[in-house]
């Protein structure tokens, strides 16, 4: 499976083609966000603001206000963090129809702490009115736009940029509060998000391989969040439940399967990966997968915990999930 | 010797920012990538910082820079800081703060032209496990604050001001920042906290280059003349030509005179790299578009003074 590039950057402009009401908002990150296209193509409808994320997040909900539908675009870590309370009370406390854009998820930059968003989820689920999205492949990153459509609040999507694996046929849209059932099994229940699915993939053969049955669900929606699904998913499961996530382990998937499990009783086990109540520093994305135990073997060695015993799998058994291109256009750097 | 006693601070500040824009370029073309336009901008600006205004110690930080050390928290006691390599923290010494740390580059490239840094530095920038990161970090050399997210440092120095002067240190303090960092509101609710606590010890070097991300910065938002609004908020400002190091010197010569000091640093980003010029306007990261342009800065590297230089 090859990658895809700059997904979003050709999807949006199609997207908006005949919706004169979206307008793209960017904050000096335009073609590190994608909206380059976008603004290449219909520059009447791009609004640049420089580095002003509060003044941006604001001026969303007053164009919202108005009929129209602002699509902000950042890294997610600049949204969130530099700009909470404008998203707050000026979109989300009026549920308007904006669209949140964030790229950048979790470890997948090289800028280091000030460019992960590594919270970005535990924050935007405690948002009330905040529908919250994470897209994990292609196929996602373009039908986000359709399945986000009808919400009538504000939309946090936690986007993928540059070179993309596409993972899910794309005769099968992202559904919002749907997971995708990537395999079922008795053993033992997965939950995966964002890239950490892809990296989930890689240990399929191998984890059936060595006899273990897995029921992996794919999920995109973190709010609201499908409890009936992860509760349905988790009762199934022999030996307990694995949450698998590029985001610290409070507050995100493991914390919403948690919360759900919780309340409806279901006595499993749970092991939730992500990055353990830390920050992270820069590197490439294989280095930082591997140091915060977020890579596939990581995986399995937790897998293992649970069982209780050991699989025998190795960096060898993993599958390719993707080709990786020999030298990218994307530029990771460009921060 | 005899040489040494010749050569003005002028001409060895110059000798300095040349020196950053070299091993700038020469990391740019064997990286095939790098931040080069900042270094082109504030390598006078650094350099003059660095020997003529600052009054700072010898670096107290190892010639190589030690591997990442995990992120700062109650379990970790092995954190550094990568300030160590601008001299020890005293009473009356300067101190020194870099906002834009997308310069980082530049910054360790001037680390190693101070002899502060060992040239291996350089090649451990953006390797993984290493604290000579892309986007400068605390723990990066040269680097005391987490200032990758803009317009943080300004206010964080502005803290550590008003601390050393409660505790009598007579050390000043002075932040690089750049002028896309004043489209944001927090920078200017710094400003207005500087004049209002009359912190004269911090003095601001703007390397006002005119270049953000998106290209010209007048294009992406209009900030008109800073040096209006600066002076307009209280603050002590001089608009310099930031390629000549005896102007950028001058302002800080000066005694304080209870406003914070705005040096806006009038720069050219393609300055002493010409070859540049043809990228305009988008110059945040330069990415060489195939070999035959990688080749035309290589020839442009070996006319430099010195050529490349060894490790």
């Amino acid at each position: 499976m090859a990658l895809e590039s700059r997904v979003h950057a050709r999807k949006l402009v199609e997207w908006a083609k005949d919706r004169p009401e979206v307008v793209v908002f960017s904050a000096d990150l335009t073609s590190s966000t994608e909206v380059d296209l976008f603004r290449d193509t219909y520059p009447e409808r791009f609004y640049s603001f420089g580095m002003t994320e509060q003044n941006m997040m604001s001026f969303a909900g007053g164009m919202a206000r108005e009929g129209y539908t602002p699509f902000v675009h950042t890294f997610a870590v600049f949204l969130y963090r530099r700009a909470l309370d404008q998203i707050s009370m000026s979109i989300a406390y009026p549920n308007l129809p904006v669209r949140i854009f964030g790229f950048l998820p979790g470890i997948t930059t090289p800028g280091g702490a000030t460019h992960q968003a590594i919270d970005d989820l535990a924050i935007m689920r405690a948002i009330p009115n905040m529908t919250v999205v994470e897209t994990g492949d292609a196929t996602e990153v373009e039908s986000v736009f359709d399945a986000i459509q009808p919400i009538r609040g504000p939309v946090y999507i936690r986007q993928l940029r540059g070179d993309i694996p596409r993972l899910f046929d794309p005769a099968e849209p992202l559904q919002i509060g749907k997971s995708r059932i990537l395999s079922q099994g008795e053993d033992i229940a997965l939950f995966s998000s964002g890239i950490c699915t892809e990296e989930a993939l890689k240990v399929t053969t191998a984890l059936r391989d060595a006899g273990v049955s897995v029921y992996h669900a794919h999920v995109n929606t973190l709010k609201p969040f499908n409890s009936q699904e992860a509760i349905e998913i988790a009762s199934q499961v022999k030996y307990g439940v694995i949450t698998f996530e590029n985001h610290i382990i409070i507050g995100g998937l493991g914390a919403a399967v948690a919360e759900s499990l919780a309340e409806a009783g279901v006595g499993k086990r749970l092991v939730r990966i992500g990055l353990q109540d830390t920050y992270a520093h820069g590197g490439n994305k294989a280095y930082l997968m591997k140091y915060y135990g977020l890579d596939a073997l990581s995986l399995v060695r937790r897998i293992e915990q649970l069982l209780g015993r050991n699989l025998e799998i190795e960096e060898s058994d993993l599958q390719i999930t993707v080709q990786q291109p020999v030298r990218s256009a994307s530029k990771a750097e460009d921060l | 010797m005899k040489e040494a006693t010749l050569t003005s601070w002028q001409d060895k500040t110059r000798q300095i920012a040349q020196g950053i824009r070299r091993r700038v370029l020469d990391f740019t073309i064997r990286n095939n990538g790098g931040y080069l336009s900042q270094a082109c901008s504030s390598a006078e600006l650094l350099a003059t910082l660095y020997t003529r205004i600052m009054h700072i110690g010898e670096s107290q930080a190892p010639r190589i820079p030690p591997p990442f050390p995990g992120v700062p928290s109650k379990t970790n006691p092995h954190y550094f800081s990568g300030a160590a390599y601008n001299g020890p923290h005293a009473p009356e010494y300067d101190r020194f703060f870099i906002s834009p740390v997308h310069c980082a580059l530049a910054l360790y490239a001037l680390l190693v032209e101070l002899g502060r840094m060992d040239a291996q530095g350089l090649d451990m920038f953006n390797k993984d496990g290493g604290t000579v990161e892309m986007i400068g970090a605390e723990h990066s050399p040269g680097h005391e604050l987490m200032a990758g997210s803009l317009g943080q440092a300004l206010s964080q120095a502005a803290g550590i001001a008003l601390a050393r002067r409660l505790k009598g240190h007579s050390g000043r303090n002075w932040v690089f920042m750049s002028d896309g960092e004043f489209w944001i509101g927090q920078t200017w609710e710094a400003v207005e906290t500087l004049v209002f606590y009359k912190l004269d010890s911090v003095g601001v070097y703007i390397d006002a280059n005119g270049q953000s991300a998106d290209g010209k910065i007048e294009t992406v938002m209009e900030i008109g003349s800073l040096k209006d609004r600066l002076t307009a908020f209280g603050a002590r400002v001089f608009e310099v030509d930031g390629h000549d190091v005896e102007s950028l010197a001058a302002p800080a010569e000066l005694p304080p005179d209870g406003r914070p000091l705005f040096v806006i640093a009038r720069t050219n980003p393609c300055q002493g790299i010409p070859l540049l010029e043809e990228r305009r306007p988008r110059l945040h990261y330069v990415r060489f578009k195939d070999e035959a342009e990688k080749q035309r800065y290589r020839e442009f590297l070996m006319t430099l003074e010195g050529g490349t230089h060894g490790a």
